[in-house]
């Protein structure tokens, strides 16, 4: 008895330490591309060109930053496009997917599977991005609107099984006490089911608003002009360009063209933590409706 | 006499109807037209014409395709990947999920799974910052410590066959933590009994979860992998794109369908080919999603999208 307990004991210890390292390693890697970022965007940008990127920052320097904030209205332009996009798109998209997930499940609705069969077929088979594309610009010329920023992530199918799902749960009484009571199809919506699917809306309103904020390719399709770039492209085209940022920048912070002097390594991380920054601070409170919403997409999927 | 039942039924079920309407319209217009334009595969598109009277090419647009061996190449990547990604993918979360299910320390658990969960929240784009922070040739931090232990550096945006296993990475990477609470989710809905039980039979712990846990996830391991198995022909177009780009040294290992046919389209106007190109990645993802999708229903009826 005592023998097996010890053993018991040094396999648990093991499959522990063994855990404890695989977790931690795991989880430090995931952790120290941001530390990077951000011990970079703090370096003094003569010894990035000298020696490299490193973990932990050196001669620590605020150059980068006061380069960034030298001018904030550019990067303040496109946090106010994505953060108004991501607003109304999240609004639009929460309404849309939670309306139409009711009616699919509501069980007196003859017509409702022949309706989620057509939402549904959308998954299977879809004309790709080419006339998607002619559509938007040629047909609808949405080029250079913001509706092209909108639409495009609005409402996909997805959304709306994990909706409906979430809504067939809801036991059926309540909607029928509410017939008899004589209460509209739309009230049943309004003040029955939507204050009874609150943690879905919560999860699926969060995964729309990771959608828009983190949304590039949108821009990258159907916007030219730069002052309606949205946050993530605005990074995208900024790093990638970064002499015609240092350059507007000089030109504009009365530094009198000399933009061969600011930094180009070190401004491009401290972009990226200024773009990145939201996300790291909102998501540990996001993480709990994701958490939530994976669960009830892969118990019910 | 049905026309008068249907009318009747259009009246009784009017708000219903009403509340479908916008998402109808949006469905018809930015899935089912789109659709329509398949026909652009086989036309000889000029913007001026549009979609339908622009001129019939016959199968001019897939020859060219085929034949320039582009479609064999993006194929073979698009599958390849989509594979490699489906192992490493579903190894790694299992693994992370088992040992986060097992392990004591509460406070170390919240956090490294906190922790894990960051890089799903971030874009792309930032992404492609932080591998550039590790691979670039003049001041990623891996050419920085080859250098400093004497090694030569390693030009990783100039060298294609590192580029599997740094897309494998950096997929996993992002995947992790979102994949691993799924997996988590499914092991705590395990009956405590069973475990109770093999505690008490004498079981160690690798028996244990040998036997009880991942037997228990077994379904949910096999409908994950048949999803993923209907989507092996699309390629994961932001992440393909934000690190590779137009970088067009790396794309004999690098390139997959999509990232080919945004170029055919935005890059080279192409866009015959491009449609093309298109069509065929949706002829097959339509037959390899219904053939799963049987698959799923076979395994578990809740699964299963129709």
């Amino acid at each position: 008895m005592a023998m097996k307990k010890k053993k018991r004991r040094t396999d648990i210890l093991i499959f522990n330490i063994t855990g404890y390292i695989v977790t931690g390693l795991v989880a430090l890697l995931c952790l120290v591309p941001f530390v990077m970022i951000l011990s970079a965007s703090f370096s003094e940008e003569k010894l990035i060109l000298k020696e490299g990127f490193s973990l932990l920052p050196r001669n620590f320097s605020l150059e980068a930053y006061r380069t960034v904030f030298e001018k904030p209205e550019i990067i303040g332009r496109a946090y106010l496009v994505t953060t108004v996009i991501t607003i109304i798109g999240t609004i639009l998209g929460l309404t849309l997917t939670s309306m139409t997930g009711y009616v699919l499940q509501r069980k007196d609705f003859e017509w409702r599977n022949r309706f989620s069969f057509f939402f549904y077929f959308t998954t299977l088979f879809s004309g790709g991005i080419v006339p998607y594309y002619i559509l938007m610009v040629r047909y609808l010329r949405l080029k250079d609107s913001y509706l092209a920023l909108i639409l495009p992530l609005l409402f996909n199918v997805f959304n709306l099984i994990v909706m409906k799902n979430y809504m067939n749960g809801i036991p059926v009484a309540f909607t029928e006490a509410a017939i008899i009571d004589g209460c509209g199809d739309f009230s049943i919506y309004y003040r029955i089911i939507l204050p009874l699917s609150k943690p879905v809306l919560a999860t699926i309103g969060l995964f729309i608003t990771l959608a828009y904020w983190n949304d590039w390719y949108n821009s990258m399709l159907y916007i030219n002009d730069d002052s309606k770039y949205t946050l993530q492209y605005f990074l995208y085209m900024r790093i990638n360009n970064i002499e015609a940022y240092k350059k507007i920048i000089a030109q504009s912070g009365g530094m009198a063209g000399s933009f061969i002097e600011l930094p180009t390594q070190t401004l491009r991380m401290a972009l990226t933590v200024v773009v990145t920054g939201p996300i790291i601070f909102a998501y540990p409170f996001a993480q709990k409706y994701f958490v939530k919403g994976i669960t009830i997409g892969a118990i019910k999927g | 006499m049905r026309s008068k039942g249907f009318l009747f039924k259009v009246r009784k079920y009017r708000v219903l109807l009403l509340m479908l309407t916008p998402a109808v319209l949006y469905t018809l217009i930015f899935s089912y037209l789109p659709m329509a334009g398949i026909v652009l595969a086989f036309k000889n598109y000029n913007y001026a014409d549009g979609i339908f009277r622009s001129p019939w090419s016959g199968f001019e647009n897939f020859r060219f395709f085929f034949s320039s061996g582009q479609a064999f190449k993006v194929t073979r990547n698009t599958i390849l990947y989509n594979l490699a990604f489906m192992l490493v993918n579903t190894v790694l979360q299992l693994a992370v999920a088992i040992f986060l299910s097992e392990i004591r320390g509460r406070r170390f658990k919240k956090i490294t799974q906190s922790v894990m969960f960051l890089p799903y929240f971030i874009s792309w784009v930032i992404v492609s910052v932080i591998a550039f922070n590790f691979l670039s040739h003049d001041y990623g931090i891996i050419n920085s410590f080859l250098q400093s232990i004497g090694q030569n550096k390693i030009d990783f945006y100039g060298t294609p066959k590192y580029w599997v296993g740094i897309l494998i990475f950096f997929n996993a990477w992002k995947a992790v933590g979102y994949g691993s609470v799924i997996y988590l989710s499914a092991i705590m809905g395990i009956d405590t009994e069973m475990y109770e039980s093999a505690e008490i039979d004498g079981a160690n712990i690798f028996q244990r979860i040998l036997y009880i846990t991942i037997p228990s996830l077994t379904p949910t391991i096999i409908i994950l992998l048949l999803l993923a198995v209907g989507q092996i022909f699309r390629g994961n177009f932001d992440m393909f794109y934000q690190l590779v780009g137009t970088n067009g040294i790396l794309f004999d290992t690098t390139d997959v369908i999509d990232t080919f046919t945004f170029r055919a389209l935005i890059r080279s106007n192409d866009v015959g080919m491009a449609a093309a190109s298109g069509l065929y990645q949706s002829v097959f993802c339509f037959i390899t999603i219904v053939t799963t999708n049987y698959l799923v229903k076979r395994v578990d009826k809740d699964y299963s999208l129709f």
